[in-house]
Order: C-alpha cells, then sequence, then structure tokens
C-alpha cells in the first residue's frame, strides 16, 4: 500500500478520534477530498520539477504513533535555545508533553490548537483565521489540514508583547520504525503587537521521519513578527514546511530559515501582502553534504501599493548535495512603488553537488523596483591565498570565507543567542573552530 | 512641448501596422489539411530524393504522437493544424536571369518595404536569398560566394544540389523529434536557406534572407540550415514583415546552426509579423526553434529584434559541446497591444571552459505580456563554464506584464553563473534631468530607450541596424530616435 491510500483509509480511523460536530471537521473533510483527487506532487508538475517524493511515499510511515512517551529535559536541553529564558511549546512524536513546555494565558495566549479548537473562548479567532491562508488546493498543505489536530497556537492582542521569545519544538523518539508528522500551527499578531518565535524539529534517532508540517501567520496592522526556522535535523528526516503569511497595512514580518540538517527538506513560504507599506523580509542559510536535499520555494504577491520586499537566499553545497532555489515575485497591476528585492548567491565545494535556481519576476505594475541577482561561483582563490599566506590554515581560511559569506543573513536575527548558535551549528557543519565569534 | 508619457502610450496604442498590405500574386496551393498524402505531395512537388520523403514522414509520424506544449507564459487560441495549407509557391516559377524579370509586381512589395533587391545589392553588398511565400524566387551575388566555395541556396536547391551535406547535417542539432513545432516543421518545411562555408573562408558579406507570409491562410514553415567547417566565419541576418491579415497565420520555422572547430557564426534576426490590430485581432502566431552547436573554440552568437507576431515563443539555444566554445544570446523583444512574448535562450555547457552571454531587454506596452524564459545549464564535466546573463524589462503603462522566469542548473564546482534582471519604467528624474538641458519629453523617451536597447541594437551589423531602428519604430514609435 502506498503512502496516499495509507493516509486516505487512515483519515476514517482519525475521525473516530475527533469531535465530528465541530465545524473545523468540515474544513477536514474538505481538504482529504483534494488531496485524494491531487496525491502527492510529482516532478512532472513545474513547481515540483527539482525535488521527487517518490522515495518518501515508499515508506511505511505509521501516520499516529503510540501516547505518551517520556523523555527527560537534560537528555534534550541541547536542542532548546536554553541560554535565554523563552515559553516552550513542546511536542514528542506529535503528542503535547505538558512537562517540557512553559505555556500562558497572560495577556496573550501561547498554548495548543488542540485546545484552541475545542475551547469555546477560542472559537471566534479560529473561525476568523484557520485555514484562511493556507492554500486549499496544494496538495500537501490540504493533507496537512485534513489531519490537523495539534500544533502551537499564538494570540497576541492589540499593543502586547510577550515577555519572551516562544520556542517551538517537535522531538521525534524514534520508538517507531518510521513516523510520519503533521504539525499545524497557527500564529495571530493584532494590532501594534510583537512576538519573536523559534521553531525546530528534531528527531532523537536514525529512525526515518517524515513532517508535514503548516503554519498560519496573520499580522495586523503595525504588528512585528519575527520567525527563526532551525532545520538541523538528523539525515534521515524530511520535512516539507508550508508558511503562510497574511500580513496588513504597516506590519513587519521576518522569516529566516537555517538549513544544515535533514535529508530532505521542502520551504513553501508564501507572503501575502493585504495592505500598504508592508515590509517582508525573506532571508536563508544554508549549508549542505552528503546526499541532503533542500529546496527552497518562496512567493512573495505584493497586491497593494507602497510595499517592500527582501529576499536573501545563501547556500554552501558540499559532497552529493542538492540545492534548489525557487523565488517568485509577484507584482499586481495596483501595486505600484512596489520594492522588491530577491537575491540567491550559492557557492559548490564538491564536484557532485548540484544547484538548481529559478528566480522569477512576474509584474503587472509599472512604477515599481524589482530586481532579483543569482549567481554560482567558488570561493576566491585569491581571498584564500592571502588568508593562507598570513599563516591561517586552508581549512580555517575556508571556513572564514564560508562565514563571511554567510554573515549578511545573520546580520538581521534580532535575538543575539539565536546567532550565536547557529554561528556555532556553521562552526559544526564545516569542521573547525575559528576562535571567536562572528 | 508637453509631450508625457501618457501621451505616448495613446499614439503607440493607436499606431495602426504601417506595412499590411497585401500583394496579389496567383499561388500554387495544396488543399487544407495535413496527412500523410500532403507531406509526400510537398516532397514530391519538390522532386526530392527517397530519403527526403521518409524522413519527411518519420517526423510526421512522430508529432501525431505529440501534443502542443502549454507550458510557455501565453495564451492564444490554438490553431486547427488541419485548417491549413501546408504548401503554396508562386506561380511565375521559372528561374530569373536579372531582376527585369521578376513580377513587378513582388518588386513593388519589397519596394514598399524600403528593401528592394537592386537597393540592397547597391546599398550593402549583400546578397539576399528571398523566400516569398516559401519557394525562393531570386538569388544575387551567387557568383561571388561560389568562387569562395560558399554554398548559399534555398534548402529544396540544396536537397538536390548537395544531398550528402543536407543528409549529413539536418536535424542532428534540432532532431526532427525535438518538440511539437519542430516535428511539425520537418515533416511539412516548404523551404528555406541553406548555407555551407568552407574550411578557412571568412565570407565576405553578410548572409541575409527576408522571409515573408503572402498567401492568405498558408502558414510558413522555413528550414535554415547553417554549417560553417572549420575555422570558417559567416555573419547571417534574417529579417521579416508580413501583410496584415485578419486570420492567424501559423510560423513554425527550425534553425539549425552548425560551428565546427574554430568556425564562428553570427546570426542576426529581425522579426516583424504582423502583431494584431489594437484589439488584438489577428497577427501571426510564431512557434520557433533555433538552436546551435558548438564544436572546439567555436562561437556562435544570436542577435535578435523582435517587434512583430501575436504570439512569439521563441528560444535560440547554444550547445557549447567544444572546448573553449563560446555562446552569445543578445535581444530585445517589444511588445504592445495584446501581443504576446515568451522568449529567451538556453545555454547548455558540456565542454570545458566554455563561455557564455546573455542580454536581453524586454520593452512592453499597451496590454502586452512579455516574458523572458531562459535556461543556463552546467554539465558535470564543464570546468571552469562561465555565464553572465542580464535580463532588463521596461513598463510603459500599468496595463502591460513583464516576467522572468530563469532556469540555474549548476553541477560542476568550478561554474561561475551569475544572473541578474531588473524591471523599472521609464524615471521621472531621467526626463526631467533631460528636459533642463533643453532636450523635450518626446526626445528624452526616444534617448532613454534607444540608450536601453543599445547594447543589443550594437550588436547587429551595420547594414541591418538601420532596418532594425526602422522596424523598431513602428512597434514603439514616437519612442525611438
Amino acid at each position: 500500500m502506498d503512502l496516499k491510500d495509507k493516509l486516505l483509509s487512515s483519515f476514517l480511523a482519525f475521525e473516530n478520534n475527533v469531535d465530528l460536530e465541530n465545524p473545523v471537521h468540515e474544513i477536514r473533510s474538505e481538504a482529504i477530498k483534494n488531496f485524494e483527487e491531487k496525491g502527492f506532487p510529482s516532478k512532472k508538475e513545474e513547481a515540483w520539477k527539482y525535488t521527487s517524493l517518490n522515495s518518501l511515499q515508499k515508506v511505511d510511515f505509521s501516520i499516529f504513533p503510540k501516547q505518551e512517551n517520556t523523555l527527560e529535559y537534560k537528555d534534550i536541553k541541547k536542542y532548546f535555545l536554553h541560554e535565554i529564558d523563552t515559553y516552550k511549546i513542546v511536542f514528542v512524536d506529535g503528542v503535547y508533553s505538558s512537562y517540557l513546555s512553559e505555556t500562558t494565558h497572560d495577556g496573550v495566549d501561547v498554548c495548543l490548537m488542540s485546545s484552541a479548537f475545542s475551547k469555546p473562548m477560542f472559537r471566534q479567532v479560529i473561525d476568523v483565521y484557520f485555514n484562511k491562508v493556507a492554500s486549499k488546493d496544494e496538495s500537501l498543505t490540504t493533507l496537512n489540514t485534513a489531519f490537523c489536530k495539534e500544533g502551537a497556537y499564538i494570540y497576541i492582542p492589540k499593543n502586547k508583547m510577550p515577555k519572551k521569545p516562544i520556542q517551538i519544538l517537535h522531538l521525534a523518539t524514534g520508538n517507531e520504525a518510521a513516523l510520519m508528522l503533521q504539525p499545524r500551527n497557527l500564529v495571530v499578531v493584532e494590532e501594534n503587537a510583537e512576538v519573536q518565535i523559534i521553531e525546530r524539529h528534531q528527531s532523537l534517532t536514525e529512525n526515518e521521519v517524515f513532517t508535514n508540517s503548516v503554519t498560519e501567520i496573520f499580522a495586523a496592522k503595525d504588528a512585528n513578527v519575527d520567525y527563526y526556522k532551525v532545520q538541523n535535523d538528523a539525515n534521515t528526516a524530511s520535512l516539507i514546511d508550508n508558511t503562510y503569511i497574511s500580513q496588513k497595512d504597516n506590519s513587519v514580518v521576518r522569516v529566516h530559515t537555517f538549513s544544515f540538517g535533514g535529508k530532505l527538506i521542502r520551504n513553501n513560504l508564501n507572503f501575502y501582502q493585504n495592505g500598504e507599506r508592508i515590509d517582508s523580509t525573506l532571508k536563508g542559510v544554508t549549508i549542505l553534504g552528503e546526499k541532503q536535499h533542500v529546496d527552497h520555494h518562496t512567493l512573495v504577491h505584493h497586491a497593494q501599493p507602497n510595499c517592500e520586499s527582501h529576499q536573501d537566499y545563501k547556500g554552501i553545497f558540499g559532497e552529493k548535495s542538492t540545492g534548489v532555489f525557487n523565488g517568485k515575485i509577484i507584482v499586481d497591476k495596483i501595486a505600484q512603488k512596489t520594492n522588491a528585492f530577491q537575491q540567491n548567491n550559492n557557492i559548490l565545494i564538491s564536484d557532485k553537488a548540484t544547484i538548481n535556481t529559478k528566480p522569477q519576476l512576474e509584474i503587472f505594475a509599472d512604477d515599481v523596483k524589482c530586481s532579483h541577482g543569482c549567481t554560482i561561483g567558488q570561493l576566491d582563490d585569491e581571498a584564500l591565498f592571502y588568508l593562507r599566506s598570513r599563516g591561517i590554515p586552508k581549512k580555517e581560511a575556508t571556513a572564514l570565507m564560508m562565514y563571511a559569506f554567510a554573515n549578511n543573513v545573520l546580520e538581521s536575527v534580532r535575538i543575539p543567542e539565536v546567532k550565536t548558535r547557529i554561528n556555532k551549528i556553521i562552526a559544526n557543519k564545516l569542521g573547525v573552530r575559528v576562535g571567536f565569534e562572528l | 512641448m508637453a509631450y508625457t508619457e501618457e501621451e505616448l502610450k495613446k499614439e503607440l496604442e493607436t499606431k495602426e501596422y504601417e506595412y499590411g498590405f497585401y500583394t496579389d500574386i496567383e499561388s500554387d496551393t495544396l488543399p487544407k489539411g495535413l496527412n500523410e498524402e500532403i507531406v509526400i505531395a510537398i516532397s514530391k512537388k519538390k522532386e526530392e530524393p527517397d530519403w527526403m520523403t521518409q524522413w519527411r514522414l518519420e517526423a510526421f509520424k512522430a508529432w501525431k504522437e505529440m501534443e502542443e506544449p502549454e507550458w510557455a507564459n501565453v495564451t492564444y487560441k490554438k490553431p486547427d493544424f488541419q485548417d491549413i495549407s501546408y504548401y503554396s509557391a508562386p506561380n511565375k516559377k521559372p528561374k530569373y536571369n536579372s531582376l527585369d524579370e521578376v513580377d513587378p509586381e513582388l518588386l513593388d512589395t519589397f519596394k514598399k518595404l524600403g528593401i528592394s533587391v537592386d537597393e540592397q545589392k547597391k546599398l550593402a553588398g549583400v546578397a539576399v536569398d528571398i523566400v516569398m511565400d516559401s519557394v525562393s524566387v531570386a538569388t544575387t551575388f551567387k557568383k561571388t560566394l561560389a568562387e569562395k566555395g560558399i554554398i548559399f541556396c534555398s534548402i529544396s536547391e540544396a536537397i538536390q544540389e548537395h544531398p550528402e551535406l543536407v543528409k549529413k547535417y539536418i536535424g542532428t542539432v534540432v532532431p526532427k523529434k525535438d518538440n511539437f513545432y519542430a516535428a511539425l516543421n520537418s515533416a511539412v518545411f516548404s523551404d528555406g536557406s541553406f548555407c555551407y562555408i568552407p574550411k578557412g573562408v571568412r565570407c565576405p558579406m553578410e548572409l541575409s534572407t527576408y522571409f515573408r507570409i503572402n498567401q492568405a491562410g498558408t502558414g510558413q514553415f522555413e528550414r535554415t540550415l547553417v554549417i560553417a567547417d572549420e575555422g570558417s566565419y559567416v555573419s547571417y541576418l534574417e529579417g521579416c514583415t508580413a501583410p496584415s491579415r485578419d486570420e492567424n497565420q501559423l510560423h513554425a520555422a527550425v534553425v539549425e546552426l552548425i560551428a565546427m572547430d574554430d568556425a564562428e557564426i553570427k546570426y542576426s534576426t529581425v522579426q516583424n509579423w504582423f502583431p494584431g490590430d489594437k484589439e488584438g485581432k489577428g497577427g501571426v502566431f510564431n512557434f520557433v526553434t533555433k538552436r546551435g552547436l558548438c564544436e572546439k573554440n567555436a562561437k556562435i552568437s544570436w542577435t535578435q529584434v523582435e517587434t512583430g507576431s501575436a504570439v512569439t515563443w521563441k528560444y535560440p539555444s547554444c550547445v557549447l559541446k567544444g572546448d573553449n566554445s563560446i555562446g552569445e544570446f543578445y535581444s530585445i523583444a517589444v511588445t504592445n497591444n495584446f501581443q504576446q512574448a515568451d522568449t529567451g535562450t538556453k545555454m547548455i555547457h558540456l565542454g570545458k571552459n566554455t563561455r557564455s552571454t546573455i542580454i536581453s531587454k524586454g520593452i512592453s506596452a499597451g496590454q502586452s505580456q512579455n516574458s523572458y524564459r531562459g535556461l543556463v545549464q552546467v554539465n558535470s564535466r564543464a570546468e571552469n563554464a562561465r555565464n553572465f546573463s542580464q535580463c532588463d524589462s521596461l513598463l510603459m503603462g500599468n496595463l502591460c506584464g513583464a516576467h522572468t522566469f530563469p532556469y540555474i542548473e549548476a553541477k560542476n564546482k568550478t561554474a561561475q553563473i551569475e544572473h541578474e534582471a531588473t524591471t523599472s519604467k521609464i524615471g521621472e528624474d531621467q526626463i526631467f534631468y533631460c528636459n533642463q538641458r533643453g532636450i523635450d519629453t518626446e526626445k528624452a523617451i526616444a534617448l532613454i530607450v534607444n540608450g536601453f536597447s543599445k547594447e543589443v541594437l550594437n550588436k547587429l551589423p551595420m547594414e541591418f541596424a538601420v532596418e532594425a531602428q526602422k522596424l523598431l519604430e513602428i512597434s514603439l514609435e514616437g519612442s525611438v530616435g
């Protein structure tokens, strides 16, 4: 039985465990129909030209993990950003772990989707926002919608800001031979409110994990959202991350994606600008080795005048890894004075590595400034020679130059501890200690 | 004088196709429709050898199995392939010894276009192989070329007289099953040009042909084959204008270039098929497959000025097979009213130290859509491959669109690839700068558009540059000085 059939039959079992009277279930039934019709995307589709899901579909993933897996904090401490105090929403094999988490209802709501679905006090927010920006015909998104049950629910009311950043951590224990997870997150940031979120997926063993995650983010007028995705999973884990962001007037949303680990990662990052003077920032650092595959698929839809978007993705590809970047900017007829900027720089350090990049512009307005740049190259031999002639060994010199290459992206990270952590991961990945923090 | 962009836009929109006239020449036309008999009939009419007929039939067989591509960023009513006559030839067939014998009406047509054969002869020293409705009616300067051993003739003549060359090279760069339109062309091509430059010969003049569609309801399927043998050089020009017609006309050409070791081919095109009227009615469908193959140290350079056609689907490509080979692509695409253009290039780097340059300029006005679609592919054995791409778009008015779809695939760590694209309109500050120096707005816009396309216009051969300017005028009068 292939994965699609298995998922379709599991949906019936899934229905036994959820409240069928809940209006959310209507959305789920609608979504499963779409998935049944479309199935998993194939390489024949333009959007999936460079990324194949065939190997994943052959694995016998268990859809519903056994309940309750206990973990000790000390064993998993290193996966947390433990240097600073944060709210934590932790899931173990897709199940919420109250023992490891720290949620709040003090002025802001940092809690769970399952309670947001079931408790009447959240009903209004769910009605207004849930599944409103997520695609209703993209097959993997609808697959997630069909099985949506658990995930992080974050609601920041007008003029509020949580006391500390929020961490969302998805852990896979490896108790199952192969596990499929489908977390669903909803982040609503009301007028003039602010939030900082760090998300991480981590499997603790070599057992295969396939995560198909959907996150919806709503930024109201003057809202300010920072979202950091740390992707440094085991090389047996695959992640499809679908993020949909809807922005209103004057809001600022920044999404940073750091991809270092994982077998197959696909990031579908979609920004919809539904107001004026919006600022959207999409940045990413990707450093890959072995047979890793990372596909960044971004969309920025400028639908109103006077908005800006900034995209900057840097990639370093070694061994047999594959990198894909597909960035799309759409500027509607009325979106005059748009300022859209997109850049993708790549370095190939191995003969077996591949890069496929496709930066696209679709522009229907005339008074705009849109540009994209894309480069593929190597480290500058002369610069390398300069460093080595001053006594820096080749390995360190190379690492230094790669640091410098990626540094642009790190500059806009607003939590210093996140920056430090990313620097450490980069150092690990490159296998060197340069002896100072950048 | 206050000549604003608004006014310019209005003028552009109301500008009718100037060269829309129709020459009444009796034609020998095959019945509409396409089947094996028609393919055989075309082949027979051209008195082709058996291998050519078989080749056409194989292509036709493949074409029947294929589907029309839909991935391009264009929308149009698909042509009914059974409602097209696949062959028409001017009736008065006997070959002319001098221009005086040519049908005066035909000469008149060329005069209206400003490209009369004798003028070309006198002024430019260009040998013109005129293809009017598929059959070559005049070939000049043949003698000068023959002295150098250069073969420049229509492809049907080449099939008769140089079958060994045609048989060896036809379909080697664009296989007959390459794509839907290439297969169609392979099955039914009526005529086209053939050119062979022998080893070490530098062609003393620019070779040029003018393709035109004339007969109502006939599509034109040319086939061009240019072979530059080792160490040779040729510059080839191709230009088109077509009479105004309400019915959509189909144009599916195939151009194959072969540049052997150390050879260089420069291929320039000015395309000005009828773009349809300002309501978007009529116009030519231009679905062209152009590809060149570079052997060691060879160079192929494509230059195109695309101002016409209702729908353009065209990707002149270079396969950089030999080490140290060079591919270049310079393009200006102008779209106005309801025109749609999806054009670009493919640079396939296979050999070591291969280099490619892409400069693409798109200008959209009216309600037109202008897309750049390109592929730069560096294969794993292409050490030290280098590519530079630049795509700039200029938008005039807020009803048109400019799109960029660059595909970049690198499989070698020594590859160096750069791509940049910008989209902008004519800046008010730019116009202001000109105004304050006493240049009126109309002139200023002309200057700016001219400057915007200069990089590409400069690449055209001298003789052609004047013609290109003339054709650009039709699409963007008032903006090109």
